[in-house]
């Protein structure tokens, strides 16, 4: 009986907690200098704000693709090179996650998006700092937008739940509510930009103006996307294929809504306190 | 993910893929146009990179032509100089460079050394290649818009990319930002693929540290990507709105002409801190690549393993992680505070630690190994050398007090052209001498090979090693013609002379070599399989060269790393990946059995 192939968690115990000590006061070398060099130059350049918050977010990158290596399954600190100890071949089945290709796919460009909008809040930032920047109000349209938005979200987590349950009607429902609450909510986005532009805010007035209309007209256009594949996958529903071949293309709608609407409470957010 | 432990000698059952998984052509359009077989689409995106970078190319020589001849061609005027600049920065860096490693290399590669059948979103590469396609059509439309493309500087910097007195302003600036944008939607299509084919599909036994350094290289630099990308496609959404609703993301108050322009307020540095969040990643999404495919050719032409794998693997995932931390180096003379220079340049510093630990290896891979002096080979020497010359002017380069007197000279031009220009270049004319028997099942001409190789690589030194030269003299960059100036010898003039001369020559080896592409293809000697007695995947398909599916009725079952060459006690200096245990024939089998033979023949 052969030795059972070793677990990657099991065997470089010690070697992990090793680098991982390492990494620890890497990052918070990185950091701190970050800090530091911040600290020492509040005050004395405009531009300081956002480029520290750039600085941020590349540290975040640097972070997440390290420790995302580290952990990405099979350790990286199997040494290919050894023959397999215990006359055993260690077959892996080839996959770093259990998740779905697609689901995979998905939260990877969800990462891409993040990283967009990430870039755009540095750029708002850095852009606050000047002296000339004159807030605008928020339009009042926005606070019912987001009440639909977060409504768009939950019916098609509704629909996710019923699609898991084979649930037809559930389904068909939610992604029906979903998809009108979000094309509400792109609605109400428009009629804000005509509120605003009634009251002569306009896109190149200032640079605040500038900032929200490119800021809402991005995540819209995210939200119009998303809205795409939200039609390809009511319309196979609606043709009357079944609800567990149609299951997978449900969750993945309802995580790209969910994650657009935590995109949108950040960006509100940053528009309301500013 | 699973495990499962097997006896050694154990027959391994090989992972079931339901056929139905798979996209089948029908028709011949269906085959070679709209195709989504990720090795089509890696050949039209070679075709594609390589026929805009010819356009590229011609624009170096009118540069070079302008540059060693000043006053003598009536064609070539400061507008036109500015236009060919900026476009054969652009081009050459992500239109040729990105798409012909990640689009070209990435896809034919990354599933055949995986093993897997197709990358997992076959449809959505497709779309990738058509959106690659547009922007590449939309950028060459600048050339025949009224005024013609920018001439902004490879960087656009605003204010003066969108200002009227800058050649392209109407029309070509545009045209530029809309091609980059769409560059990068379809590049996020791709790069979705890669990674998650290098996640999710490999075949059985392939861990993450069997993959060949390749794979890592291009997987990495793909992320980089990623998140790089959206830096410039936020900068350039942004710069078109400025340019078409007269916002000031990046305008100043600004006066033109003598008549002050509506712009207010706008912050050109956001745009430098924009491009270069993007534009360092860039630099290292063309070099990983790079370093990944040339250490699988040192590798395979040494017959020897590669030395230090895993420290390959993390230097490669180090690079990737720092490249985003470095991008103010870039910007030390934009007034940046003293401190913010002092934390980039030590970030800086520091990304050349994994780095030389690349170099280290490839060269203490080739100690006491078996060296082939083949084509490959002979590239990949040529890149290390080149390499580590563009990567010690870097070192300069990265710290403040050597940069702001060389900032804006002919040294940097030479510094990165060493660098990110001559050595992945490098790296691509040998990967293209390794793999084009894979691909076509001919040899590339042996002849013309070694012409192109020894005009290329002299070439590259006598245009480069004087340029950084002239940049010591202080002969900036970007001048239309030096005029007469009080520190610029005569003797530099003789040298921008020979230099031009040179690079006309060079460009003249490159014709051969696309000859020699053209030629090989029909008249080529036959290759045979595996010619190159390689041991990764993509060699050992069930046809060669690989067909649709890439692996026939059952995918390959990986038993070892990709760098058993030379294993002690193996009757072959290599042995496959894909070779089960008990079918490797050992010295002693060859000495008492005369088995010879067995040991090349892969699992069926």
């Amino acid at each position: 009986m052969p030795a059972p192939a070793m677990s990657p968690g099991a065997r470089p115990r010690r070697s992990r907690v090793r680098v991982s000590r390492v990494l620890a006061v890497v990052v918070a070398g990185l950091l701190g200098g970050a800090a530091e060099a911040s600290a020492h130059v509040s005050g004395s350049a405009a531009a300081a704000p956002g480029l520290i918050y750039l600085i941020v977010v590349g540290a975040t990158i640097v972070l997440s693709l390290i420790a995302g290596a580290y952990f990405i399954g099979q350790t990286l600190t199997e040494k290919p090179w050894l023959p397999v100890p215990g006359k055993v071949v260690h077959l892996h089945d080839g996959r770093a996650s259990s998740l779905p290709s697609a689901t995979l796919g998905l939260r990877v460009f969800l990462a891409v998006v993040a990283v967009v909008f990430s870039l755009l809040v540095a750029a708002y930032a850095e852009r606050m700092a000047f002296p000339d920047w004159r807030p605008l109000p928020e339009p009042w349209l926005l606070w019912p937008n987001t009440a639909v938005l977060i409504l768009s979200s939950i019916a098609l987590q509704w629909a996710r739940v019923s699609a898991r349950r084979g649930q037809d009607e559930g389904a068909k429902l939610g992604l029906l509510a979903g998809g009108v609450f979000a094309f509400a909510f792109l609605a109400g986005q428009l009629l804000a930009w005509q509120q605003l532009r009634a009251t002569g805010y306009f896109a190149a007035a200032n640079p605040a103006n500038s900032f929200f209309y490119l800021i809402t007209a991005l995540h819209g256009l995210h939200l119009l996307g998303g809205l795409v594949a939200w039609g390809l996958t009511t319309a196979k529903l609606w043709r009357g294929v079944e609800v567990f071949r149609v299951q997978a293309s449900v969750e993945l709608c309802a995580v790209y809504w969910h994650f657009l609407l935590v995109v949108w409470v950040v960006l509100f957010g940053l528009l309301l306190i500013t | 993910m699973a495990h499962a432990a097997h006896a050694e000698t154990a027959y391994v059952p090989p992972a079931e893929v339901p056929d139905v998984e798979l996209y089948h052509p029908k028709t011949f359009l269906g085959k070679y146009i709209w195709c989504q077989d990720a090795k089509v689409i890696a050949i039209q995106y070679a075709i594609t990179a390589t026929a805009i970078g010819l356009v590229a190319l011609v624009l170096s020589w009118l540069m070079r032509l302008q540059l060693g001849f000043p006053e003598s061609f009536s064609f070539i005027d400061e507008s036109s100089y500015y236009q060919f600049i900026t476009m054969h920065g652009m081009i050459m860096v992500i239109y040729l460079l990105t798409a012909l490693f990640l689009g070209g290399f990435g896809n034919y590669l990354i599933p055949l050394m995986v093993g897997a059948r197709d990358m997992v979103f076959p449809y959505v590469n497709m779309l990738s290649y058509w959106v690659y396609l547009a922007a590449v059509l939309v950028l060459v439309a600048s050339f025949f818009a009224p005024g013609g493309p920018t001439g902004a500087g490879w960087t656009l910097y605003p204010p003066q990319a969108i200002l009227q007195g800058t050649p392209g302003s109407g029309w070509g600036i545009i045209l530029m930002l809309a091609s980059l944008a769409l560059f990068i939607i379809g590049f996020t299509m791709g790069g979705l693929n890669y990674v998650v084919t290098v996640l999710q599909a490999r075949t059985r036994g392939m861990t993450l540290l069997r993959m060949p350094l390749t794979v890592w290289g291009i997987f990495v630099a793909t992320i980089l990507a990623l998140l790089a990308f959206p830096a410039l496609f936020v900068g350039s959404v942004m710069m078109m709105l400025d340019r078409l609703l007269g916002t000031s993301f990046f305008m100043p108050a600004i006066v033109e002409m003598g008549e002050r322009l509506q712009y207010n307020g706008g912050s050109p540095l956001l745009f430098q801190h924009l491009f270069w969040f993007f534009g360092h990643p860039e630099v290292y999404i063309v070099a990983l690549p790079a370093f990944g495919i040339v250490s699988d050719l040192i590798s395979t032409h040494a017959r020897r393993n590669i030395f230090g794998y895993r420290m390959m693997v993390w230097a490669i995932v180090a690079i990737g992680g720092l490249s985003f931390i470095v991008w103010a180096h870039h910007m030390y003379v934009s007034g940046m505070n003293p401190y913010f220079g002092f934390f980039f340049a030590t970030t800086t510093l520091i990304i050349a630690v994994p780095t030389a630990l690349k170099v280290y290896n490839w060269v203490l891979t080739l100690w006491r190994g078996n060296i082939h002096l083949t084509l490959p080979m002979l590239f990949s020497l040529a890149f290390i050398i080149t390499f580590v010359n563009g990567g010690i002017t870097g070192l300069f380069l990265g710290n403040v007090v050597v940069d702001v007197p060389l900032s804006d000279t002919m040294f940097v031009v030479a510094h990165f052209h060493m660098v990110m220009g001559v050595a992945p270049i490098l790296v691509i004319f040998g990967a293209i001498y390794h793999w084009y028997p894979l691909i076509t099942g001919r040899m590339l001409n042996e002849a013309m090979g070694r012409f192109h190789f020894w005009v290329t690589f002299l070439g590259a030194y006598a245009i480069y090693l004087p340029m950084h030269y002239l940049g010591f003299l202080g002969v900036p960059r970007r001048y239309y013609e030096m005029g007469e100036t009080m520190f610029v010898p005569e003797s530099a003039h003789f040298l921008n002379a020979g230099m031009s001369v040179v690079a006309l020559i060079v460009g003249f080896a490159q014709m051969v070599f696309l000859f020699n592409l053209a030629w090989s293809a029909f008249k080529g000697r036959e290759a045979g399989r595996n010619p190159w007695r390689a041991t990764t995947l993509e060699w050992q398909t069930h046809e060669s060269p690989p067909g649709h599916g890439n692996w026939g009725p059952a995918l390959p079952v990986v038993y070892r790393w990709a760098y058993a060459y030379g294993v002690p006690g193996a009757a072959q200096d290599f042995v496959p990946q894909n070779l089960p245990p008990d079918r490797v024939a050992t010295a002693a089998d060859v000495d008492h059995e005369g088995v010879r033979g067995v040991a090349v023949q892969p699992a069926e």
